[in-house]
């Protein structure tokens, strides 16, 4: 069967080497259990679980929330540069994947993502700008989770499958139709808090879906440090299905993530989906992958590229023309432009601020501190003045 | 071979390369050391002179990763484990504390646990949230464990040496904001006692002890205090668990004063215990309460606001002269 199925009888010892051949293998070995609704080359394809059938409007709106993503990805990445954000994570590659998963939520469902879901950020209409304090060094979050149902960025790698799951535990005792989803990659799904958000989840018949996005990289590791069978088939052991999706397909990943919160919602517990896409960047801008990865591998992803094959669909179906594209560059530019101003005008918070929210309920310690704390602040201030 | 001026990440890279080449058993391991060379780049170049089987790319898993170093170190091995940034350790706590910490002393003496946990620690590079943090209180409170941290690359290097060639579990904390900071390393000199105090700076007026990245600030306080016509003593304490608390409080004799300065929270921090240790040996010496400067009892907070949280040159100055005053 697959290049998995044979590598889990013959287990190479740990220190094998990863050859390219191996690698290129293993991709086609993924193709051939991958839910696909729209091919690299922008054709329709079917497939006979999952089907969609979106309107001329609804896909240029995934295309458009796709091109203005990548575009505050990208002005994010150039505002790094200029030092204006201590760091970032690129979702270069990963748009459909979120875009797909993002625009098949329902505005009760509740979202946990990771720090990279900016895609999924802007379908749930959390302005990008929030995005970019805790990047900037501002603050350790920026919006309010219960406003949009999205929850805060979790950097600790896993963390927030847990929470996903006991999230989704409390809507099914609450009787409430909404679904829960989790965020995160495939160097999580080492972690035991992923595992653990398996077992809960299915123990409890938690209406979760637990999105792993497989970028093929975690850091410098390649997915096989971290898994020796496709990660979807995990579901199985856990007594759940997971199912493979071609992530850089918007139809396939709206279609697949539809249907699994939808099983969710009417009772049926909880979903893997293994959306199989890349990383094309580095993994933030501290990063330099040429270090541990060909250039070749990202030019085999380029031809795979999520925005260019719903542009070459929706050219070659008539439906958006020349004017279409050109209006949304002017709406990226526009996006942009208010992005790179908002940042420079975001100030740098109060130094009182540390000590702000650090208890609910106050807290006699930190009282003490923040009032000798600024008694400090102000011998500055008094000395300056000469006073 | 003679003395050479190295970074400190680089002292640390010569000190795990030597390990490598004079005990087959030592083994390093840790999310991203192998082609990457760790995010640091502290482990570049082991993986392809040593191999992918002593230099090991793990899972993505802090508790996978010492919990098969501790069987390892049972089977013989002498895991180096690198955990990537401070606030990363925890999925790996329960291990650390639960298991490697104890099996010595559960196994009556009969298991060895030579396992060294490597961990850049604390603030002032700008990061993210748990990129910054100084936990080496939580860890120094657990019996079994050793907790060290070097100030320099020669120490870098040489208790590193030190902490593979011990039977103990060593928590190696680095001082990430210094990992280029240079200095002289002799790799043929005989080392100072891996958890001896060093008297970084004599002075007669007042003792600051330290130790990590806070070394540097402290100097730096006592060349400014130098200017003012204070003679301030500084000590680089290198180990947190054990204290050497005889060097201290020699220090503290002939000085008087003494402050402590960490980054960490100052409650119930490693400067708590050093300040009542050192009341009840040097009651009738001090000439003044033991004061601590550190952390506040907050999150550490983003990173615009760590120039104000950490202990910088002004409020350890702050502190000397409160000290003086009395
Ligand atoms: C518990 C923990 N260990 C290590 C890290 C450092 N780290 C940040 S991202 C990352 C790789 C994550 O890979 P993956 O889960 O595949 O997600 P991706 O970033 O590729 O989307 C690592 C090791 C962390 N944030 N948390």
């Amino acid at each position: 069967m697959t290049v998995e199925s044979t590598a889990a009888r013959k287990p190479r010892r740990s220190g094998a080497k990863r050859t390219s051949a191996g690698n290129a293998k293993k991709q086609a070995a993924g193709q051939t259990d991958l839910v696909q609704l729209l091919t690299p080359e922008g054709e329709r394809v079917e497939h006979p679980e999952y089907s969609i059938d979106p309107t001329p409007d609804e896909l240029r709106g995934l295309y458009r929330d796709m091109v203005l993503t990548r575009r505050f990805d990208a002005e994010a990445t150039t505002l790094q540069r200029q030092g204006e954000l201590g760091l970032w994570a690129s979702l270069l590659g990963q748009e459909a994947a979120q875009i797909g998963s993002g625009r098949a939520l329902q505005t009760s469902d509740y979202v946990f993502p990771t720090y990279r879901e900016h895609g999924v950020a802007w379908c749930r209409g959390v302005d990008p700008t929030n995005l970019l304090g805790m990047f900037r060094g501002v603050n350790h979050g920026g919006w309010d989770p219960n406003s949009n149902n999205f929850h805060l960025y979790t950097i600790v790698i896993g963390s927030q499958t847990l929470h996903a799951t006991g999230y989704a535990m409390g809507v099914a005792k609450d009787g409430a139709d909404s679904a829960v989803i989790a965020y995160f990659g495939d160097g999580a799904s080492s972690q035991g808090d992923v595992a653990e958000s398996f077992t809960f989840s299915a123990v409890y018949n938690a209406p979760v879906v637990f999105f792993c996005q497989n970028n093929q990289w975690a850091i410098s590791e390649p997915t096989e440090r971290q898994t020796r069978v496709p990660l979807y088939q995990r579901a199985q052991g856990f007594g759940f299905p997971g199912v493979r999706v071609d992530g850089n397909d918007v139809l396939a990943c709206l279609a697949v993530t539809r249907a699994a919160l939808e099983r969710a919602r009417t009772g049926q517990g909880p979903m893997l989906i293994e959306a199989f896409t890349y990383r094309m960047g580095a993994h933030t801008t501290s990063d330099d992958p040429t270090r541990y990865r060909s250039a070749e591998e990202r030019e085999l992803w380029e031809t795979k590229d999520p925005i260019l094959r719903l542009r070459t669909h929706l050219t070659k179906q008539g439906l958006a023309d020349e004017e279409f594209f050109a209006g949304l560059e002017r709406e990226s530019d526009a996006l942009a432009k208010r992005v790179r101003d908002a940042v420079r005008a975001m100030p740098d918070p109060d130094d009182l601020a540390m000590f702000e929210h650090t208890y609910a309920d106050g807290h006699a310690l930190v009282d003490e501190e923040r009032a000798q704390f600024a008694a400090y602040q102000a011998s500055f201030v008094t000395a300056e003045e000469g006073i | 071979m003679a003395a050479e001026k190295m970074s400190l990440s680089k002292a640390i890279n010569a000190s795990l390369r030597t390990a490598l080449e004079n005990d087959p058993k030592v083994l390093i391991m840790g999310e991203d050391v192998g082609k990457l060379g760790g995010v640091f780049r502290v482990t570049d170049g082991l993986q392809k002179d040593f191999g992918e089987d002593r230099v090991i790319d793990t899972p993505l898993a802090e508790s996978g990763i010492v919990g098969t170093a501790i069987g390892l170190a049972l089977r013989g091995y002498r895991p180096v484990v690198e955990i990537q940034f401070d606030g990363f350790v925890f999925p790996a706590y329960d291990q650390i504390v639960t298991q490697l910490a104890k099996m010595h002393a559960r196994s009556l003496g009969k298991v060895k646990m030579p396992v060294v946990i490597r961990i850049p620690y604390g603030g002032g590079i700008g990061a993210v949230e748990h990129h910054s943090e100084s936990p080496e209180a939580l860890f120094a409170h657990v019996a079994g464990l050793k907790v060290i941290s070097p100030s320099n690359a020669s120490d870098a290097y040489w208790m590193l040496q030190q902490a593979i060639g011990s039977d103990d579990p060593v928590i190696y904390f680095e001082p990430k904001r210094r990992y280029h900071d240079k200095s002289e390393v002799d790799t043929s000199a005989i080392p100072a006692p891996l958890h001896a105090a060093r008297v970084a700076r004599p002075g007669t007026d007042l003792t600051l002890a330290a130790y990590g990245p806070m070394v540097k600030v402290c100097l730096d306080v006592a060349a400014a205090a130098a200017e003012e016509g204070k003679s301030v003593e500084v000590v680089d304490l290198r180990s947190m668990s054990p204290i050497d608390f005889d060097t201290l409080q020699g220090s503290v004799e002939r000085t008087g004063r003494l402050v402590v300065v960490h980054e960490a929270p100052v409650f119930l921090g490693t400067g708590s215990e050093i300040a009542a240790r050192i009341t009840e040996r040097c009651f009738y010496h001090l000439e003044a309460p033991v004061l601590r400067v550190g952390g506040f009892h907050a999150p550490y907070p983003p990173s615009r606001l760590e120039d104000e949280y950490l202990p910088g040159l002004d409020r350890v100055l702050d502190a000397v002269d409160r000290a003086l005053a009395y």
